[in-house]
């Protein structure tokens, strides 16, 4: 069962090398595209099923033993983040057949999303802090060449901001991990945990995790490091937009959440749950207000990606087992809903021929079945119940009340409404006003209706699949809430990742 | 060579960091790779100097006495500087691109051209 683990970045490599060998069968690259993306949902449920049966899996690559060689972990909050990447994968596949040009498709658009899979995966799998680093410089180069791959002029700008910025916390993060290597001799998380509580030169240990946490900061865009986001998600082309939202940002989170409960104890750094504390309070607000400015319709969702981003490092502020649940079920939430609402503005592209709010009108005249599909992500991001949206944040707010920090909770409530508003602008503007380009109506939908039923499908069945998913997870919330509870309490005990991993020998 | 090297990644830290805040996007990009050499030295030293002791154990014997030079943070040096090198590699093309596009290389020239519309209809 433990070589398993290695399968979520094997099945990526390996559908990614065969399509490089094939380099003009688009037709194979979509089909192996969605093929392997399958194969992941599969693998990922499986090791999930193995981890809540069995405990936490570990494997260690070529057989040297825990600290010395490079260890692949799953827990169960690995677990459930490698099913949202598989589940998101999975879709994004089959909306780029319906999305992306043949042009992009020739240049190597399905093996590269399968090379970002692969990092964002190994990133989830990892055990050992140097290879999380390089995991991580998978994912950005890949997510580097899908920022351009189309080669307009309006791309560039972005980019250059994106990677510069992504880059810069690459070099931080290695002077981050030289600090700890000298400190603690170790790399290996598992071993790190153990190690730190007793390290006997400590001195070095909150540069160590302040350069961490700016790392991951930047990856996860919280305030004040993201402004390489709504600068760059806007300008790619939708599917890759949509991908992104839904995951990079949350591998940062993720990295967070990792380290400051494993690796970096509340005992150890205290500090670090303040920082967070605030940290969390801007992000949501400075998100949020950004998204109000905007009528583009991407940089909207661009702004709203940081905004929940506040939420989720308030969870892990406070620290609780319930704020990292409920933290653990808004990450969960937000990666299908954000997704959904990124696919859903493709389509409404695509129907009207722009992005800009002042321009689309009267969609729900013509598409009503369209404007209910956006309602549900839409509604769920606000925390509307009963979608999963409001189970998710009901949890933070709780944990948050219990550990009595009154203002970042009522900060995350002032939110809540002014993401309810600009959910509602989107509706207004979208779907409900009329259209202001009544002139030429023949322009109207073009490029939409010229698509062929398959491609048709292909865009709105991924878009139907992540609202299921949405009001699934609403109504039926109870297994989700415990499945997160576990990995919530499986995280918090750092002695437990720590004995499956080294076998108990420090 | 315990004085010197921290003052030398101090000096890079120091240059790469202006490098980066410049307009200029070349000196953007040797602002990048400075940072990432810094990088690489500070985890070479902080990874602790040791002179003349190699980890190799000698021939007869079945450990080496302490200190050893730790190959460790050599390994990790080395997958940074391959790594980093693509990446750079890639930034450049990128860069080249932006400019022969855009047809300018100053970065403060770089504010509105990401609109994917104009304003009015």
């Amino acid at each position: 069962m433990n070589r398993l683990i290695i399968l979520p970045v094997l099945v990526p490599l390996t559908t990614a090398l065969i399509m490089l060998l094939l380099p003009r069968r688009i037709a194979v690259h979509r089909l192996l595209g969605v093929l392997s993306t399958l194969l992941l949902s599969v693998v990922s449920v499986i090791l999930l099923n193995s981890v809540l049966s069995g405990g936490i899996l570990s494997l260690q690559a070529g057989g040297w033993a825990a600290p010395f060689g490079i260890t692949m972990v799953v827990d169960t909050f690995s677990c459930i983040m490698l099913a949202m990447a598989s589940l998101i994968g999975l879709t994004t596949a089959i909306y780029s057949i319906g999305s992306v040009d043949e042009k992009q498709e020739h240049n190597f658009y399905h093996p590269l999303i399968q090379l970002l899979l692969m990092g964002i995966n190994g990133a989830f799998l990892t055990g050992d802090i140097f290879n999380l680093y390089v995991w991580f410089e998978v994912m950005l180069i890949s997510s580097f060449v899908l920022l351009v791959l189309e080669g307009k002029p309006e791309q560039f700008e972005g980019a250059i901001k994106y990677v510069t910025l992504n880059l810069l916390s690459s070099a931080i993060f290695l002077a981050a991990v030289g600090i700890l290597y000298g400190m603690a001799g170790t790399l290996n998380m598992a071993d790190l945990a153990m190690r730190l509580p007793m390290l006997e030169h400590r001195e070095l240990l909150s540069v160590a995790a302040i350069l961490f946490l700016i790392t991951f900061g930047i990856k996860a865009a919280v305030f004040p490091l993201f402004f390489w986001l709504p600068a760059s998600y806007h300008t790619p082309h939708v599917a890759v937009s949509a991908i992104f939202a839904g995951l990079l940002t949350k591998v940062g989170v993720y990295a967070i959440i990792r380290f400051f409960t494993t690796i970096f104890t509340l005992e150890s750094t205290p500090f670090i749950h303040h920082i967070l504390l605030w940290v969390s309070a801007f992000t949501m607000v400075t998100g949020v207000l950004g998204a109000v400015a905007q009528y583009d319709l991407r940089k909207l969702l661009s702004f709203h990606i940081i905004s929940q981003i506040g939420y989720m490092i308030f969870a892990i502020a406070i620290q609780s087992p319930l704020a990292i649940a409920g933290g653990l079920l808004f990450i969960v939430h937000n990666i299908a809903a954000k997704t959904n609402l990124f696919y859903l503005s493709g389509i409404i592209r695509l129907i009207s021929g722009s992005w800009n709010l002042r321009q689309i009108g009267g969609l729900y005249a013509t598409y009503p079945l369209l404007g209910l599909l956006f309602l549900v992500p839409a509604l769920a991001l606000a925390g509307i119940p009963p979608l999963s949206g409001f189970w998710a944040k009901l949890t933070v707010i709780q944990a948050g009340l219990e550990a009595q920090q009154w203002l970042a909770v009522s900060v995350a409530l002032m939110v809540s409404i002014l993401t309810l508003y600009s959910m509602i602008k989107i509706w207004n503007e979208a779907f409900l006003k009329d259209n202001p380009l009544s002139g030429d109506e023949g322009q109207r939908g073009r490029e939409y209706h010229e698509l062929s039923a398959g491609k048709k499908i292909a865009l709105i069945g991924p878009a139907i699949i992540l609202a299921m998913f949405t009001i699934v997870s609403g109504l039926w919330f109870e297994p989700f809430f415990i499945l997160a509870e576990g990995a919530s309490l499986e995280l918090l005990d750092a002695g437990i990742y720590s004995k499956a991993v080294t076998g108990g020998i420090p | 060579m315990r004085v010197l090297l921290p003052v030398i990644i101090g000096l890079l830290y120091a240059t790469g960091i202006y490098l980066i805040l410049r307009r200029s996007m070349v000196k953007v990009i040797f602002g990048l790779v400075v940072l990432g050499h810094a990088a690489n030295l500070m985890i070479f030293t902080v990874g602790r100097l040791t002179k003349g002791s190699p980890a190799f154990v000698p021939h007869g014997a079945t450990g080496i006495a302490e200190p050893f030079a730790d190959p460790l943070p050599q390994a990790l040096i080395l997958t940074a500087i391959v790594i980093g090198f693509g990446i750079q590699a890639f930034t450049i093309a990128l860069f080249k691109k932006t400019c022969l596009s855009l047809k300018t290389e100053d970065l403060d020239e770089m504010r509105n051209t990401d609109q994917l519309e104009k304003e009015s209809p």
